[in-house]
């Protein structure tokens, strides 16, 4: 893909981060920062990529640890962006 | 004589790549309200398990089993910090997160500029009579640079943010002689290094902007306060997306480029949700110090006279009210009050009391926070309202109950110009018949280390004593 086809998508993607962003509710904004985080982690991509090339091991040891922590980040991200909202209830009536 | 490295990418995994980005988008707007939230975050998994799932089954593994190691011991790690977490270190706990995928940015760069074949980013020239070189392509060369600077300052401004919230560090503004001019001398030679990168891609330039840009995160954090420190990580959250971004800029890959610019934004939207919450402008939260010094103006004002009340009357008092308004703030998280908060609201509403509790953006450590607390405490989100849209019920509220929160209902912000956070958008909890202010004792200031004006008025009733104690004794009042 070229390079103006990925600025292109780039820049749509901010408006409708900017949009999507302010409709989410003040309360939930705890739960945005979180999930935001865990989806940042779709970099684990670019680390499986290195990760999984043979041919150059310092690359793939990289690669590798770099895994972990994005791993860390999309399991405890998710995880804990869950329990939060399961936490959040209507009156009873 | 050269040849492109040509990688011909399947539509199926371009496709693929679209989908997981479309999820993600779908995560954060199922987040417009708490109903529909838990699906939305059921279908950002979905995504992040579709771009997984397509990476793997397109390239060729040479390491699966050391790959699944690392996911099954990060993904580990992951599940039990997000089990075990108290839900008032959850500001450290996103902190943390920010610094591994800062870190995971700069790794993933430093092995796509090892092995930038593998990633489809290099070309391999084979001058006359000399070894064949693999040359990264000048585009990509940029876009790896800036990745790598960003993940780098993400990393080392997140675990500063980290020590400082976590309490490992002070609060405090640390402040370097000429740290604006050593911050901008950095940045400069980070951008600098990063063009020259596009004519020589030696080691050192790379291994020098990647060292350059952890010192520039490390240096940006630092002079920040402990008061600034939502704007700092919602910040931090902004950055993180930026190199998630940049990194897919780099690897041509849409579900990066599309969740980098979502995270980018809401980091960039929230910080400037928490600048106007503080009326404080972004540039003068960066340039740091605020709370170094503290107003020594009116600190004399400690003898003047105020109302002090017991349980008792506090319990009388709201339950003759139709309707009683509590303010938390993150005091009350902090003595881990709010359940019973919530047992009081409860034996009110049982006395046929209107309840509402009123949130001010920056209650709390970090935006949101203090929503979460309280429904740990099963208060219901519905009881839950944000400042403007219930600061116009406060003239019409028989008790305000101010529990934990200080700066934020600080009508010096109204009315003293000389006031530090003059100007600063705050509960009107004084427009209340009777204000209700619980704190430990008259000494303490707020965050911002200046007296509030609101102790001494008449409609004001003191509660000095332990918020969750006093709290606790009401409840022995009321039942």
């Amino acid at each position: 893909m070229d390079f103006i086809s990925i600025l292109s998508i780039f820049v749509l993607a901010c408006f409708v981060g900017y949009f999507v962003v302010w409709s989410v509710t003040p309360a939930l904004h705890t739960p945005l920062m979180s999930v935001t985080n865990a989806i940042s982690s779709v970099i684990v991509v670019g680390a499986l990529i290195a990760a999984a090339t043979a041919g150059n091991a310092s690359s793939k040891w990289l690669g590798l640890a770099a895994v972990a922590l994005a791993s860390v980040n999309i399991f405890g991200g998710f995880a804990v962006t869950q329990r939060m909202l399961s936490m959040y209830r209507k009156r009873d009536r | 004589m050269h040849t492109d490295t040509i990688i011909v990418v399947p539509t199926w995994v371009l496709l693929a790549y679209l989908v997981s980005g479309v999820c993600f988008i779908l995560a954060l707007r199922g987040l417009s309200s708490p109903e529909t939230s838990r699906r939305g975050n059921l279908t950002g998994m979905i995504g992040m398990a579709v771009a997984i799932g397509t990476t793997l089954a397109v390239h060729e593994i040479a390491s699966l089993p050391e790959i699944i190691g690392a996911m099954v011991v990060g993904g580990g790690i992951g599940l039990v910090t997000a089990r075990k977490i108290q839900m008032t270190a959850m500001p450290q706990l996103v902190a943390a997160f920010h610094s591994l995928v800062g870190m995971a940015a700069v790794l993933v760069g430093a092995s796509a500029y090892l092995n930038p074949e593998a990633f489809g980013i290099a070309v391999r020239i084979t001058p006359i009579a000399s070894p064949t070189i693999i040359s990264i392509l000048p585009v990509s060369r940029i876009e790896l640079g800036l990745g790598v600077a960003i993940g780098a300052i993400t990393f080392s401004g997140s675990v500063i943010a980290f020590l400082k919230l976590n309490g490992n560090m002070s609060g405090k503004p640390i402040l370097l002689p000429l740290r604006h001019v050593l911050n901008l001398g950095t940045l400069v030679g980070i951008l600098g290094l990063i063009a020259y990168f596009t004519q020589d891609q030696s080691p050192w330039v790379f291994a020098t902007v990647t060292a350059l840009s952890f010192a520039i995160g490390f240096l940006l954090i630092i002079p920040i306060g402990g008061a600034d420190m939502p704007v700092v990580i919602s910040m931090l959250n902004s950055y993180s997306g930026w190199a998630a971004a940049a990194m897919g800029f780099t690897l041509h890959n849409t579900a990066m480029v599309i969740t980098g610019a979502l995270v980018g934004s809401s980091g960039a939207i929230l910080s400037y949700i928490m600048c106007r919450a503080m009326n404080r402008s972004f540039i003068s939260v960066i340039s740091g110090g605020f709370g170094a010094v503290a107003s020594s103006g009116e600190a004399a004002a400690i003898d003047r006279p105020y109302k002090r009340g017991s349980a008792e009357d506090a319990a009388f008092l709201m339950k003759q009210a139709e309707q009683v308004i509590i303010v938390p703030g993150y005091g009350m998280a902090v003595a881990q009050a709010q359940h019973a908060v919530r047992e009081m609201a409860d034996l009110l509403k049982k006395e046929g009391v209107r309840v509402k509790y009123a949130i001010h953006p920056v209650a709390g450590r970090m935006p949101g926070h203090m929503n979460v607390l309280l429904a740990e405490a099963n208060v219901p989100y519905d009881e839950v309202f944000e400042l403007e849209d219930v600061n116009s019920e406060f003239a019409q509220t028989d008790v305000a109950y101010v529990i934990g929160a200080n700066d934020v209902t600080n009508p010096a912000a109204k009315t003293d110009k000389s006031s530090p956070i003059y100007g600063m958008p705050v509960l009107d909890v004084e427009k209340a018949r009777t204000c209700l202010f619980v704190k430990r004792s008259m000494g303490g200031v707020g965050y911002a280390g200046i007296d509030n004006e609101l102790f001494y008025r008449d409609n004001t009733m003191m509660l000095l004593g332990d918020a969750k104690k006093m709290t606790e004794e009401i409840v022995k009042a009321l039942g």
